[in-house]
Order: structure tokens, then C-alpha cells, then sequence
């Protein structure tokens, strides 16, 4: 599960997190919303390793990231505004040489599988190079969970894919809520995110500023939250 | 540690291999300097020695800046560097596989720029000792290069702040290497290169240790 | 803003014993029987490289202690050391060769203390042009502090690669190289005269040091101000 409590983070001076507050449970599916410059990206970031809150507490799958950046890194799935794949490398050759860092086992047992998983099998062995943002977006999506993440960031993952793997991509999601583990999903499209989610969360001006369960809330009454929290 | 330095060095060979974009130019512009010292430099047969050592090092030390740049650049255009970030890898395997990487394309631009210098400024470059010189210097040169590549890949202007940076970072090893090969390359005896052999040796340990203990600093985000 | 009565006091003794020490060479050291009046540039000349060394050394400090503690106070005292650092360094290297015109007969020559002051002095500017490329505070203060270390390392490394060929600097304090060109041996006056500059320039290092840092911190509250009236 995700705990996160109190962090703060600025870039150059300017404040951009403001104490966030944030929990989502294993096998919970929680959706990200909030204008531009709100701190989504920001704040997934941090629960990645990738940048340092400046206060705070962030504990991911039992582990502390002051105390244990590495086992924490060990168990988060990130899906960022990057692929992260290797141009010039096969598809099965991206995912081993994450295997190998991740140190997963057998890791072509796995890599494969997770091939069929994402529909990729028959383009195990071309390079990524010549992948359309779909097929991109779907390797990206099984680089994150190769090593059975117990916890899963997306930040934005929708970007660039038509509406088949739109929908491709929102099956596997749920798929892997279903199998236990927690989901934060940061997305721009209000509905997608109440159709997929169990939970809402809405961050403004570095703050959760809204929180309600999926069912007992529709796009229109959020878009009011949104529009709130930006301050405009 | 071992098995993430081996992925990272084998998935750098594998991505050069196929895109061929660093290695075929490095070696086309080390020989190019290799040309155009000697006419700029109008090198005759009695100065070869001495001079030949200067100019063999400032090859090297531009195709290695070029490689540093490159090798960083690559991974920076696709945000290559965050997917290593995010893997419970240590730190210091990332950058002892940047190391091996660079060290590797730039020993294999010297295997291939070493016998045509060589043939054009008549010199015995093939002895073990200078062989020893080349390879303690590559290493020397790109111990801080590494290092100073991954703090110029966040700045501005990267490229052009690289060298800035790590030349006279660098001066020591590039001094004792020259010096070495400069007496080496004119047949003297040990006692005459084994200043500068010794300092080699000593740089490059310090740079070692130093990129040990400061590496964590410049990963950490 | 508040008066600096602590600051005001510095600046004025500051002044007062530069006055002194310039009296001290000019007046009270006697002149050189061999070099005549040029002597007298080296008074300065060693307190300059004095002091530049001082000022690149606690630049070094600073950056360990910020690397340790994560003091941003470290790391503005690291910056401004290193840029008084770099004005004493140009002035030492300067009049060394106003000095080395009429003694060597010739501006310049591959000397291994002029070519080591020389690469410092790069190096230094290096560490500044480090500093402006990156934005962000945080990132700025820690690569800077690497930087400085590893510059202050190579120094003596340098140092001892140049050595390697032959020197004629004369070594004036110390045992000297048999036949370096301008040696002398200092009477009682001029060893006071010397050692009296080089104190006064070590208090004057601690003056401009002094402003410096209030300048530092004068232009960062500028900065913050903007900031917040440009959030509104």
C-alpha cells in the first residue's frame, strides 16, 4: 500500500507540493486528479525515488524511503511521461536487461508471459525503434509490473494511445488492482479515471483538496472540485 | 553489483552495435586529429618522439570527451537514466557501468587509431609499457569524465561545459601520461618513466576513490 | 535594513592596515640590492596567493559540510569564498608576471607554480560556470560541492605532474631549486613587511567575505520577495 504524509517539495523556491496527504490500500484503485502545475507529476516523482521531497513521510509496501530507498524501489511500478524503453533493443531484450536490474527470476520465464500479457508476442524480437506509441505505451506498461510490483504509478499512460489500446490498456489496469496491488493512476480524463478508479482524489495548489468514493460521484460534480481547487 | 554492471555494459554494446552512430565517427575523427597534427605541427623525424606522445594523448582526450558527451546525451534524449534510477540497483554499479562502457569504446577507437599512428609518425607505440600508459590514462581520463559528465548532464550548455570541467580536473593524469609515453616512446630506461608512471597510478586511484565517495551525491535526486 | 556595526568596524580597520601594509612595502622594507623596486611586488604577490589558497581551501570545507549536513548556509559560504578566491588568485598571477618580466625576461613561463595557479584558477572558473548552468537551488549547491572536491584534490596532483619537469621559480621560504633565477635571502624588515601583508590580506579576505555573504543573502530575499509577488 501507498502511505504518505506530509510532503512537502519547491523547485528553485516556489513551492509546488504543500503537504500532501495520501493512502491507498492494497488492491485499491485510486485516480489522481488536478489542473496543470498542480504537483500530479511532481508528487509521483517522489513516490518513485526520482526526486526528494523536501518533508514528509512516504512509506511504499512497508518500506520507509528515508530508511530503505532500495527495497522501496524494489516494490513500485512506474509508468511516467517516458516509455523508458531502449530504442535500439528488442522488445524481450528491454525487458531482460530490466530483469537483470530488478533481479527478477527465471527471467525469460517471465519476460515472456508478460509479452502474451500485453499482446506483444509477436513482436518479441523487433526493435523498439519501430514500435508505434501503443505498442510503446504497452512494453512500458510490462517493464513496471515485471518485477510484480506491489505498488503501481501511472502518470498520465492514456497520452498518445487510440481508443482500442485506450481500452487495452484499462483492462490490464484493473487486472492488476484485482490481483492486489495498489494503483495510483494520475490522469487528465475525469471520466476514464470514475469508470476505472475505486476512490477520487483532487490535488490543488500542492493539497488534496477533494477525496469521495468513484461510485457516489460524476464527472460533472468533479469537474466543479477541479475548477475550485485551481483557484481560478 | 556484478550482474547490474555486466546488463548495463551489454545493453550499451548492444544499443552501439546496432546503432552505430558513436564508434565509426569517434574512430573517423581520432584519425582525422592524428592528420592534421602532423601537418600543423610539421612534424619532423628528430621531434617525432617527444611531440608524437602529445599528440597520440590529445587524441585520445578529445575522442573520450566526445564519447562522455555522447554516452550521457543518448540516455538523457529518451530519459533513459530515470529507468536505471527507479531500479533497486546501487549507485555506484550505475556509474562503474558508464565507466566500463566508455572505457570500452574508447580502448576499441585506440585499437584502431594505435597501428595507423604508428605507421604515419614511425613510432614503437606497441610496447607493453606504453600499452600499460595508454590504458592507466584512458582509465585516469575517464574516472573523473564519468563522474563530471553525470553533474554537466543536468547544466546547461552540457557539451561545451564538459571539457571545461574536466580538463583541468584532468591535467594531472593527462601531464603523467604524456610524460610517460614521451619517455617511452624514446626508448629511455624505467628509472626515467617511473615518475611519471607513478603519479599515473596514484591519479588514478585518488580519482577512483573520490568517485566512490561522491558518486551517491550526483545520482541522488 | 539593519545597521552592521560588527561589519563597519572590519571595513574601516580593513582599510586602515591596508594603508599600513602598503607603507611597510614601499617605505619601511628596504630595496632589494639585486632586483631593485620590482622586489616589492612580491609582498603582495605572496599574500595574494596566500589568500587565494585560504579562500579555496574553506570553499572545500563548505562543500563537505553542505555534502554532509545539507547547509545551503555551507554552500553560500563555498560560492562567494571561491569567487573572492578567484579575484586574489588573477592578482597573484598578475603581479607575478610584472615581476617576472624584468627578472626572467619574459611575461610568462611553464613554471609549475605558475601553471598550477593558473590551472586553479580555471578550475575555480569552471566551478562558476557549473554553478549558473543548473537551476535548481538544491541540485546547484550539492554538484557544486562535488565539483569543489574533486578540483581541490587534483591541485597537488597537478602540481606534483608539472614538477615532473624542471622549475626555476624561486622558492623564497623553504628549502630552494640550486639555480632558480631571483632568489634572495629576506632581512629582518622584509620578512616582517611580508609576514604584516599577508595578515592584513587574511583580515581583508574576512571583510569581503563578510559583505559577500550579506550581498548573498540581501539578493535571495530579493528573489524570494519577486517570487511571492509574482504568485500574487
Amino acid at each position: 500500500m501507498i502511505d504518505v504524509r506530509g510532503v512537502e517539495h519547491g523547485y528553485a523556491g516556489k513551492p509546488v507540493l504543500r503537504g500532501v496527504d495520501l493512502q491507498v490500500a492494497a488492491g485499491e484503485f485510486v485516480a489522481l486528479f488536478g489542473a496543470n502545475g498542480a504537483g500530479k507529476t511532481t508528487l509521483l516523482r517522489i513516490l518513485a525515488t526520482l526526486a526528494r521531497p523536501v518533508r514528509g513521510r512516504v512509506v511504499l509496501g512497508g518500506f520507509d524511503l528515508a530508511v530503505d530507498p532500495q527495497a522501496l524501489r524494489a516494490v513500485v511500478g512506474f509508468v511516467g511521461h517516458h516509455p523508458l524503453l531502449y530504442p535500439e533493443l528488442t522488445a524481450i531484450e528491454n525487458l531482460q536487461f530490466y530483469a537483470s536490474l530488478y533481479g527478477v527470476e527465471p527471467a525469460r520465464v517471465r519476460c515472456d508471459a508478460l509479452l502474451e500479457q500485453v499482446g506483444l508476442m509477436r513482436q518479441r524480437a523487433e526493435r523498439v525503434r519501430y514500435f508505434s506509441r501503443g505498442m510503446q505505451q504497452r512494453l512500458a506498461i510490462a517493464r513496471a509490473i515485471l518485477h510484480s510490483p506491489r505498488v503501481l504509478l501511472l502518470d498520465e499512460p492514456h497520452s498518445g494511445l487510440d481508443q482500442n489500446a485506450a481500452a487495452q490498456l484499462d483492462a490490464l489496469l484493473q487486472a492488476e488492482a484485482a490481483a492486489g496491488r495498489s494503483v495510483l493512476l494520475v490522469t487528465h480524463d475525469v471520466q476514464r479515471g470514475i469508470a476505472l478508479a475505486d476512490r477520487v482524489l483532487v490535488l490543488g495548489r500542492g493539497r488534496v483538496v477533494y477525496a469521495c468514493a468513484a461510485a457516489s460521484v460524476s464527472a460533472t460534480e468533479l469537474a466543479v472540485h477541479f475548477a475550485g481547487a485551481d483557484g481560478t | 553489483m556484478l550482474r547490474v554492471i555486466g546488463a548495463l555494459l551489454w545493453k550499451d554494446l548492444l544499443s552501439e552495435l546496432r546503432g552505430r552512430a558513436l564508434l565509426a565517427a569517434l574512430v573517423v575523427f581520432a584519425l582525422l586529429t592524428v592528420v592534421v597534427f602532423n601537418y600543423a605541427l610539421d612534424l619532423e623525424r628528430t621531434v617525432r618522439a617527444s611531440v608524437g606522445a602529445g599528440v597520440l594523448w590529445v587524441t585520445i582526450v578529445f575522442a573520450a570527451t566526445l564519447a562522455l558527451n555522447r554516452v550521457f546525451a543518448a540516455e538523457r534524449e529518451h530519459a533513459l537514466h530515470e529507468g536505471l534510477l527507479l531500479a533497486p540497483v546501487e549507485r555506484l554499479a550505475i556509474y562503474f557501468g558508464k565507466l566500463l562502457s566508455g572505457l570500452l569504446f574508447v580502448l576499441l577507437v585506440e585499437a584502431v587509431v594505435l597501428p595507423v599512428f604508428a605507421l604515419l609518425y614511425d613510432l614503437p607505440v606497441a610496447q607493453p609499457l606504453n600499452l600499460a600508459v595508454l590504458l592507466l590514462g584512458t582509465l585516469g581520463y575517464l574516472l573523473p569524465g564519468t563522474l563530471l559528465a553525470a553533474l554537466a548532464a543536468h547544466a546547461r550548455a552540457r557539451e561545451v561545459l564538459l571539457p571545461v570541467l574536466l580538463f583541468p580536473v584532468a591535467m594531472p593524469v593527462i601531464l603523467s601520461a604524456v610524460r610517460a609515453s614521451q619517455e617511452v616512446l624514446a626508448g629511455s630506461a624505467w628509472v626515467r618513466v617511473a615518475p611519471a608512471f607513478n603519479l599515473l597510478v596514484a591519479s588514478d586511484i585518488i580519482f577512483l576513490a573520490l568517485a566512490v565517495l561522491l558518486f551517491d551525491q550526483v545520482v541522488a535526486e | 535594513m539593519q545597521k552592521n556595526t560588527g561589519l563597519k568596524i572590519l571595513s574601516v580597520s580593513s582599510v586602515l592596515l591596508l594603508v599600513a601594509a602598503l607603507y611597510m612595502v614601499f617605505v619601511y622594507a628596504p630595496l632589494e640590492a639585486v632586483m631593485g623596486a620590482v622586489q616589492r611586488v612580491f609582498y603582495f604577490h605572496v599574500a595574494a596567493g596566500w589568500v587565494g589558497a585560504l579562500a579555496f581551501f574553506v570553499a572545500f570545507a563548505a562543500g563537505l559540510l553542505h555534502l554532509r549536513r545539507g547547509s545551503l548556509l555551507a554552500d553560500r559560504v563555498a560560492l562567494c569564498s571561491t569567487e573572492i578566491g578567484l579575484v586574489f588568485m588573477s592578482m597573484n598571477i598578475v603581479s607575478g608576471a610584472i615581476w617576472a618580466r624584468p627578472i626572467w625576461n619574459t611575461w610568462w613561463t611553464w613554471d609549475p607554480r605558475l601553471t598550477t595557479a593558473t590551472i586553479t584558477w580555471l578550475l575555480y572558473a569552471a566551478y562558476l560556470l557549473l554553478r549558473q548552468g543548473i537551476e535548481d537551488p538544491q541540485r546547484r549547491a550539492r554538484f557544486a560541492a562535488v565539483y569543489g572536491v574533486i578540483a581541490f584534490a587534483s591541485v597537488p596532483l597537478t602540481f606534483a605532474a608539472i614538477r615532473i619537469f624542471r622549475s626555476i621559480h624561486p622558492v623564497v621560504i623553504g628549502a630552494g631549486a640550486p639555480g632558480a633565477k631571483g632568489s634572495f635571502d629576506m632581512t629582518p624588515a622584509m620578512r616582517d613587511t611580508l609576514l604584516f601583508s599577508v595578515l592584513v590580506f587574511t583580515v581583508l579576505y574576512g571583510t569581503l567575505l563578510w559583505h559577500r555573504l550579506r550581498l548573498e543573502q540581501l539578493s535571495e530575499r530579493v528573489a524570494q520577495m519577486r517570487l511571492r509577488l509574482l504568485q500574487g
